[in-house]
This record gives C-alpha cells, sequence and structure tokens, in this order.
C-alpha cells in the first residue's frame, strides 16, 4: 500500500519552510501579553499540520514562526495549535 | 417611565405555550372571506391580526393603519412537524443520545468532566468550546451501547431533507416526528448544555413543532389589483394550504382512516410547512403559484441580493442624493463637478442663520424653491419645518427671519458635494467635489478625473449627494477631496493623469519642432491661471519664438529634475539618453525641460515613476491641482489650435506596399499547402509531445502569424511616423501599431479560445468551404485589411471573434464582482490598531505590524517606504 512505501520528508528542513519554534509556557504568556490577545484570538495552526508534528506542538501550545518578508526583513508571527 | 438600556440579545427557541400567548387567536378556518368578502373570524386574516386597510381599526390594540404593529394568531397542528431550520441539531441530537433513556452516549463521569471544561471556556473562548461539543457529538455518536441503560443502539440515518430512518437488523423503520419529539423530550438539560444549546431557552423537543404562530397581516397585506380583485400574499397562500392539510389530517384521524392515508397527509402537512419556511431546500419541489412561479417564503424573503438584509438593510436608499448623465468639460476644475440647476433647485443644505448671514439668506427665501438660488424650507426655531412651495407671502416670511431659524438652501457654487461612479470598486469611486451650478441636464466632470471613477461618456450615470453636517462636509473635504487623492491607494502611483488628447496634445506641444509666436502664445495662456515671468524667446531673430518646451518649464518647479525615455522612445526612435537625435528621452533640469517629449510615460494616468508621478508627490496638493488644472488645458488648446484629426490617407499604403503583401500571402498560402500535402504524405515532422495534427496545426499558425507580422512591417514602413494616427499610437494616446497595420496591411488570424476558428458545421466552419478544408481563409484567417475592406466570409470569421471578447467580458466582470463581494465582506471588519497591529473586531490579530513593514501604500513608492534612485537624482539629477 501507499503508506508503507510513503518516503519520510522532514519539513523542517525543506527550504521553504520557515522557522518554527515551539514557545514555554512562560513564553507564550509573554507574548499573549505584550499582544494583549487571547491564545484563539491568534491565527492557528492545526496539529495535524506537518510542521507541528515536527515540533511535537500539541494543541493549546504557541508557535512562534520567523519568516521572511518579499519587503526585506524577518516577520514574526505566533500560531495558536489547535485539535485536529 | 424609566428609561431602559438594552443590555444584549438572546436567541432561542419558542414554545408551544408562549407561542399561544403571543397568539390573540387560533386559526381554524382554511375559509378567508365570505360572500359579500369580509373577512372570517379564525382565517388567516382575520381583523384581530392588525390592520391593512386605511381607515380601519385595530380590534385588538384600537390603532389605525400605520400604529398598529400587527399581532400573532396560531394553528394548533393535528400531528407534529419537523422545523425544516432545525433538521441538522434533531438529527445531532438523535445520533449523541440513548434511544431508550435519553442520555448522552458517554459514561456519567465523562460527561460531567467535559460540561466542567465546557462551562469554564464557554464564554472565553467560544471556538474552542465548539470544538469540543464536535468531540463530544462525534463520540457520543459511534457508541453502539448506552453507558448508561445498557441499551443496545441503533443508527441514525436522515434521509434528506427531513426524513429520520433507525437503522436495525431487519432493516430501516421510520421516525416519526411524534417518535422523535419524544426522544427529544427525554433528554436531560446537562446533556443539552453539553450539546452546545442553552436548555432554558432551546430545547430540544421544541425544534418538533406542534403549534405554528401565524404572521399578522401586516407583514403579508393582501392587494388591490385593478378591477377590484384581491390578490393574496405568498405567505397568506401557504397559511391556507397549511391549515387545509391540518384540517383534512384531523378528519381522517377522527373518522379512524388507514394508517397509510394518515402518514401520507402527515407527511403532506411536513411539506407545506417546511416549504413555508424555505421553498429552496435541496431534494423539496418548491410550492408554485397557479401561474407557475415559485412562491417567495420566509426565507426567501430574507436571502440574496434583493432580501431583507443584502436589499434593504444594508442596501438603504438615500435623501440629497441625485443620478444622471455625464459629460465632460475641460473648462472646469478637476475638484468641481458640474450640477444641473434643476438638480441644484432640489437637492438642498440646512444653513443657519446668523447675524452675518441673514440678509442673503433671506433673499434666498425670497428666491423661493422654484429660482435658483433660493429655498426649499425654512425650520424654526421651535422646530417647525415650513414648505416655502406653499407659503404664499415668502417677502413677510422673510422678514422675519431670527438667527437660529435654520434654511434648507439650493446648492450653490463650491458647495462640498460627493460623487460615485458604481461599481464602487475603490475608495476613489466616491470623492468629494466642488458644485458648480451650470445650464444643462448632465453632470459635467473634468476629463482627468475619468480614471478613477472609470468613467467616459457613451451614457455613463453617476450619484451625487449633497452632505448636511459641517462635520460631514469637513471629513469628506479633509479626506475625499480630488486632488488629495491624485495618488491610487492601491500602490501609490497617479491615478489620475493624461489620458487620449491631452497625450497628443502635451506631444505636439513639446516636440521640437514647435516654435511660437508670441501672438500664439498669448493665445495659449490666455485661459489658463499663470501669473509668473514668461522667459526670454529661445529664438530672437527674424522674429522671437519660443519652444513649446519652455512654455511647458514655466509650469514646473525651479527645483525640479528629472531623467527619463518617453513613450516615444521605442523601435528605431529609441534613446538612452539626452545625447540622442530621436528627442525621445526626458531631461529636466531645474525645473526647464532641455530634452524629450512629454507623452503617456510623462503625464499619463496610471505611470508610475513618472514626470508626473514626482510632480504630484514632491509638491504640495494645491501644486498639484493648480497643474492639472493648467497645463493640461494648455495641451488640449495646443491641440485644438493645431487640429488633430485621423484621415484615411494615414492608413493608406501605396500600391507598390499592396503588392508586396500579396506577394508574401501568395507564398504562405503556398508554404501552408506544401505543409497540409506533406501531412497527407505522412512525412510531417511531429513537434515533440504533440500528434500530428497538432503539429500541422502548429506549423499553419506559425506561418501566418509571420505572415502577419511581416505584411505589418512592410505595411508600417510605409506610413509616415508623424502622421496623426501615428503620433497617436506612438505617443500611447490612442490605438495602436497593431491597429494601423490591421488598418493598412492585414487583419490576420481570427481566433476563438486561441485556436483558429473551428466550430460550425460538421467539419467546416461555414457551407462556402469543403468539408475538412484546413486552409488559411477557411480557419478564419484575413487577408484584407480595414482599408481594403472584409468580404463577406472574412466579416463573419471577425465577427465570431468579436463576440468571444464579448462574452468573456460578460463573464468576467460577474465573477470578479461576486470575488470582489466576498473579499470585501471578510475584509469588512479588520482595522489598524494604534499600537500598529491588524485586528478585525472580535480582536483576532491579522498582522503583528501593517502590512509586515508598517507602509502605508498611498505614501509609498511602488509599495517600497522610499525610492533611494528618485532621493539622489532630486538631489544631483541635474549634475548627472
Ligand atoms: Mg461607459
Ligand atoms: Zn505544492
Ligand atoms: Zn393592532
Ligand atoms: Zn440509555
Amino acid at each position: 500500500m501507499r503508506s508503507s512505501t510513503k518516503k519520510k520528508v522532514d519539513p523542517l528542513s525543506y527550504h521553504l519552510t520557515p522557522k518554527h519554534e515551539l514557545l514555554t509556557a512562560e513564553q507564550a504568556f509573554e507574548v499573549l501579553k505584550s499582544l494583549g490577545v487571547t491564545p484563539d484570538q491568534l491565527p492557528w495552526m492545526r496539529a495535524s499540520d506537518p510542521v507541528a508534528k515536527a515540533i511535537g506542538a500539541r494543541p493549546g501550545d504557541l508557535v512562534k514562526v520567523t519568516r521572511k518578508n518579499p519587503l526585506g526583513g524577518e516577520v514574526v508571527i505566533y500560531r495558536y495549535i489547535i485539535s485536529g | 417611565m424609566e428609561d431602559k438600556v438594552i443590555k444584549g440579545v438572546g436567541f432561542g427557541i419558542l414554545s408551544p405555550d408562549e407561542i399561544r400567548k403571543i397568539s390573540v387567536t387560533a386559526i381554524i378556518t382554511s375559509e378567508v372571506y365570505d360572500e359579500d368578502g369580509t373577512p372570517i373570524e379564525g382565517g388567516v386574516m382575520d381583523p384581530r391580526l392588525g390592520v391593512i386597510e386605511p381607515g380601519q381599526k385595530c380590534p385588538t390594540c384600537g390603532n389605525q393603519l400605520g400604529q398598529c404593529p400587527g399581532h400573532f394568531g396560531h394553528i394548533e397542528l393535528v400531528r407534529p412537524v419537523v422545523h425544516i431550520g432545525f433538521v441538522k441539531h434533531v438529527n445531532d441530537f438523535l445520533s449523541a443520545t440513548c434511544r431508550k433513556c435519553g442520555r448522552i452516549k458517554l459514561p456519567e463521569e465523562e460527561i460531567d468532566r467535559y460540561l466542567k471544561i465546557y462551562r469554564a471556556i464557554q464564554s472565553r473562548w467560544q471556538s474552542a468550546s465548539k470544538r469540543l461539543v464536535d468531540y463530544v457529538k462525534k463520540t457520543a455518536s459511534k457508541a453502539t451501547t448506552c453507558p448508561h441503560c445498557g441499551t443496545e443502539q441503533l443508527k441514525i440515518k436522515l434521509e434528506k431533507p427531513i426524513t429520520f430512518y433507525e437503522e436495525g437488523k431487519e432493516g430501516l423503520t421510520k421516525l416519526t416526528p411524534s417518535d422523535i419529539r419524544e426522544r427529544l423530550e427525554r433528554i436531560q438539560d446537562k446533556d443539552v448544555e453539553l450539546m452546545g444549546l442553552n436548555p432554558k431557552t432551546s430545547r430540544p423537543e421544541l425544534m418538533v413543532l406542534t403549534v405554528l404562530p401565524v404572521p399578522p397581516v401586516t407583514m403579508r397585506p393582501s392587494i388591490m389589483i385593478e378591477s377590484g380583485i384581491r390578490a393574496e400574499d405568498d405567505l397568506t397562500h401557504k397559511l391556507v394550504d397549511i391549515i387545509r392539510i391540518n384540517e383534512r389530517l384531523k378528519e381522517s384521524i377522527d373518522a379512524g382512516a388507514p394508517q397509510l392515508i394518515i402518514e401520507d397527509l402527515w407527511d403532506l402537512l411536513q411539506y407545506h410547512i417546511s416549504t413555508y419556511f424555505d421553498n429552496e431546500i435541496p431534494g423539496l419541489p418548491p410550492a408554485k403559484h397557479r401561474s407557475g412561479r415559485p412562491l417567495r417564503t420566509l426565507a426567501q424573503r430574507l436571502k440574496g441580493k434583493e432580501g431583507r438584509f443584502r436589499g434593504n438593510l444594508s442596501g438603504k436608499r438615500v435623501d440629497f442624493s441625485a443620478r444622471t448623465v455625464i459629460s465632460p468639460d475641460p473648462s472646469i476644475s478637476i475638484d468641481e463637478v458640474g450640477v444641473p440647476t434643476d438638480v441644484a433647485k432640489i437637492l438642498t443644505v440646512p444653513e443657519k442663520v446668523t447675524d452675518w448671514n441673514i440678509e442673503e439668506m433671506r433673499q434666498l427665501v425670497m428666491n423661493g424653491p422654484e429660482k435658483w438660488p433660493g429655498a426649499n424650507y425654512i425650520i424654526r426655531p421651535d422646530g417647525r419645518r415650513v414648505d416655502l412651495r406653499y407659503v404664499k407671502d415668502r417677502k413677510a416670511l422673510a422678514e422675519g427671519l431670527t438667527p437660529n431659524y435654520i434654511v434648507e438652501r439650493h446648492i450653490m457654487n463650491n458647495d462640498v458635494v460627493l460623487f460615485n461612479r458604481q461599481p464602487s470598486l475603490h475608495r476613489i469611486s466616491i470623492m468629494a467635489h466642488r458644485a458648480r451650478v451650470l445650464p444643462g441636464r448632465t453632470f459635467r466632470l473634468n476629463l482627468l478625473v475619468c480614471p478613477p471613477y472609470n468613467a467616459d461618456f457613451d451614457g455613463d450615470e453617476m450619484n451625487l449627494h449633497t452632505p448636511q453636517s459641517e462635520e460631514a462636509v469637513a471629513e469628506a473635504k479633509e479626506l475625499m477631496t480630488v486632488h488629495k487623492n491624485i495618488l491610487t491607494p492601491r500602490y501609490g502611483g497617479p491615478i489620475m493623469g493624461g489620458t487620449q488628447d491631452y497625450i497628443s496634445g502635451a506631444y505636439l506641444m513639446t516636440v521640437k519642432t514647435t516654435l511660437l509666436t508670441k501672438e500664439e502664445l498669448s493665445k495659449l495662456l490666455g485661459p489658463v491661471k499663470y501669473s509668473g515671468d514668461v522667459p526670454e524667446p529661445a529664438i530672437l531673430s527674424p522674429r522671437p519664438y519660443w519652444t513649446g518646451k519652455q512654455v511647458v518649464s514655466m509650469f514646473l518647479p525651479d527645483n525640479f529634475n528629472f531623467r527619463g525615455p518617453a513613450n516615444v522612445s521605442s523601435g528605431t526612435r529609441i534613446c538612452k539618453d539626452e545625447d540622442c537625435p530621436h528627442d525621445s528621452f526626458i531631461l529636466i533640469k531645474k525645473g526647464k525641460l532641455l530634452t524629450g517629449v512629454f507623452d503617456k510615460k510623462g503625464l499619463g494616468n496610471q505611470q508610475p515613476e513618472s514626470v508626473l508621478h514626482w510632480l504630484i508627490k514632491e509638491y504640495p496638493e494645491d501644486y498639484g491641482l493648480w497643474i492639472m488644472d493648467n497645463l493640461f488645458k494648455l495641451f488640449i488648446r495646443f491641440a485644438e489650435i493645431r487640429g488633430l484629426t485621423m484621415t484615411y490617407n494615414d492608413v493608406k499604403i501605396p500600391a507598390e506596399a499592396v503588392s508586396k503583401i500579396a506577394e508574401q500571402s501568395k507564398e504562405t498560402r503556398k508554404e501552408i499547402e506544401n505543409l497540409i500535402a506533406k501531412f497527407e504524405r505522412g512525412e510531417l515532422e511531429p513537434i515533440p509531445g504533440r500528434t500530428l495534427e497538432e503539429s500541422l496545426e502548429n506549423y499553419i499558425l506559425d506561418a501566418l502569424d509571420k505572415l502577419r507580422n511581416s505584411a505589418g512591417e512592410t505595411g508600417s514602413s510605409y506610413l509616415d511616423p508623424f502622421n496623426n494616427a501615428y503620433i497617436m499610437a506612438r505617443t500611447g494616446a490612442r490605438g495602436s501599431l497593431l491597429n494601423l497595420t490591421q488598418m493598412s496591411a492585414m487583419l490576420g488570424q481570427q481566433s476563438i479560445r486561441g485556436e483558429r476558428i473551428k466550430r460550425g458545421y460538421k467539419g467546416r466552419v461555414i457551407p462556402h468551404f469543403k468539408q475538412g478544408d484546413i486552409s488559411p481563409e477557411a480557419r478564419g484567417f484575413i487577408y484584407s485589411s480595414f482599408s481594403r475592406g472584409l468580404n463577406p466570409i472574412e466579416m463573419f470569421f471577425h465577427a465570431a471573434a468579436g463576440r468571444e471578447g464579448l462574452v468573456d467580458t460578460a463573464v468576467r466582470t460577474s465573477q470578479s464582482g461576486y470575488m470582489q463581494r466576498r473579499l470585501i465582506n471578510a475584509l469588512s471588519d479588520v482595522r489598524l490598531e494604534y499600537d500598529g497591529t491588524v485586528r478585525n473586531i472580535s480582536g483576532d490579530l491579522i498582522q503583528t505590524f501593517y502590512g509586515y513593514d508598517g507602509v502605508h501604500p498611498m505614501k509609498s513608492v511602488h509599495g517600497k517606504a522610499i525610492d533611494i534612485n528618485r532621493a539622489i537624482e532630486r538631489v544631483v539629477g541635474w549634475k548627472r
């Protein structure tokens, strides 16, 4: 079947994947405080997302994503992990 | 009475008792009127349900038409019926709960645990609580035995749209609405809560109707059509149907009719009540009027473009507005709009009478509604409105005017008005203009503001609105004035700018050969607001002459520098820098145009990083307004004086060229014949990845394309590049080289969906060819030019290809309109907060920093915060 022959790919090493970091509870709390948001007001990411799986993010976690901006410089965004 | 403050709005489902409580009467008969046309008590038009005729007095509340809000009645249903809007919820409840004891099919501890979590997060994290409910529903539906009573569970099947079955070992058993209601009644309050509903307001059994509210007649009035026949509202028709079936069902049950007949009637009742709520249910045939027209029932009143929400609530109609055809007026300012006197006499502005304007206001009141400028109403200090149409002695009224009166005076010159053209796709589709009252019946606008509105004058109409308060006027002036919106917020380039004759005029004016005598110069500067000096003439002897470049330079600021190519810099007349004989490289040093011409690239609309762009961006708004009003007027004047027209001779090519093109055509035709012959012999070399037929088609297309190009080149080489038609094409004013070659040399291949035309009869497009003829002329190639004329067959192909363009635009506009609507609805509540973040109304974070660079596109250069090259050019540009 397909699943047995499927090649394992590490999404983190792919050149288009931006940097994802799992935040500790303290870091997450700090971020929420500085942005003045509740977790569900952040953009979401599913726990089943390949990157979320790769960095071991579980529902309720916050992930810091650092990506390159076409206008130059780096942009930091945060994602709230939801189940599914 | 003490003032009450609305704290919130709650939603719930009406219970049968509540329905009976708000009802003024039970509706018991399907009869509506008796013989003499009076409504029957207990029928759907029962007088107690409200007043719909003038002069009547409501038996329930005593009010007359307009005051009586209308009153509900109710129908007692003989058998319950599932509410069509709740079918999904009913399905969820039936699937997730036990068929015997009605508990959620999860162990008690789990229910308690989830409920605890649910209550904790419900108010704070709605989205998370919704996911929890979904999870509970999903897992509970999977259970095969009840953890509470141990009963074996059967699968619930919903057969769309409304029939529920239970799937046992012996097959399907139908669940009647009565069965369903019984099961739903058994569900405990705390289980209802965990299913995501508030048991206090929305018990699940209320989703199965036993009593149906009858809406007041005020929301379904009957109308009198000519000859005094009464036409009832669709809802009334539907209610009559429901009552009739309800009656028949009752009779059948009372008479002990067979179960089958009762079930049929019951289903029919379900159908009528379902379509009463929504007549567009997938899987249910819509209920129809006798004429075959589908009935417009409750959901249809709310849904869609003409529905209550989009049609009446978001789409309100307004006063103080006008609409008429637009026409051009190059002599008014770009921030003016010409308003017909007839319109000005209807649109009004409320103006407070003060010690300073009282004499003016008296004069306006004396002029009255018929004479512009006048006034239509006055509002006295006690708030009473006086309609000046019915005042006999306006003079006395004017004398009686004192401060604190308000005069609703006619629109006058320089009043701020909003001007709009649909579709309002971006914010500059509505701009603030100064009114200019003019004779005539059309709105007049300056041609330079056509691009933001996307307006032309082939019958376009536009709307005009008059702000009614000082605040509104101030806001319009500060934010929406035309000259504050020359740069588009889309990308920061100038959206307004030269079009068509402005471009040709600018070119003709700035071209090297233009020399102006003192008289000509005076004639040009006459209508223009220019008060600076006139420079020394460039030529002194035999008589003084000014160059066009000198005249244009008079309008440029002294510290303005610019380098860049013009539109005419192309082909053989390309200029890489200012040391170039073709004079197509613009060089401006210290506000003097030294080389190059002004054309589309320099002054055109939507041309970023052009002369016009920097003039608008780097100098004050008033300067931008002034240059748009005056310099551009000069170009039009010049074009008028010189004359600019197009003649047949502009596209006529000599006989020599015609025969050259004919020769080329003959060669290509032969070439294609050879290709076809080769193909038939099977010797054709296929293109990799293509079939032989596709390859042949490709070869033919290539050959024909080459023919059209070479014919075009031959043709245009005989045209005078300085004739008017060619000038318009080269400067970008109107038309292209392709248009010129199509007029002078050859039209070329007509195509549909990018292919040679092939649809029509079997094996041929039109019966003038043999079947299977794939020669150029049989598949839409046109050897003729527009000036030579098309033969009927060519004409047909040209029309067929032209049709495709029309169809495409029609389809594209409807599709992009829908896309725009969805985008706007999704983005309408997104805003920039003071902390630089972008959030929506519920506080969801969209961007952590506006655009991730914090740059407002309108203030940017092509999206960038700064253009380094331009910054350098500004400072040292003239030094190189
Ligand atoms: Mg039009
Ligand atoms: Zn992909
Ligand atoms: Zn009433
Ligand atoms: Zn049970």
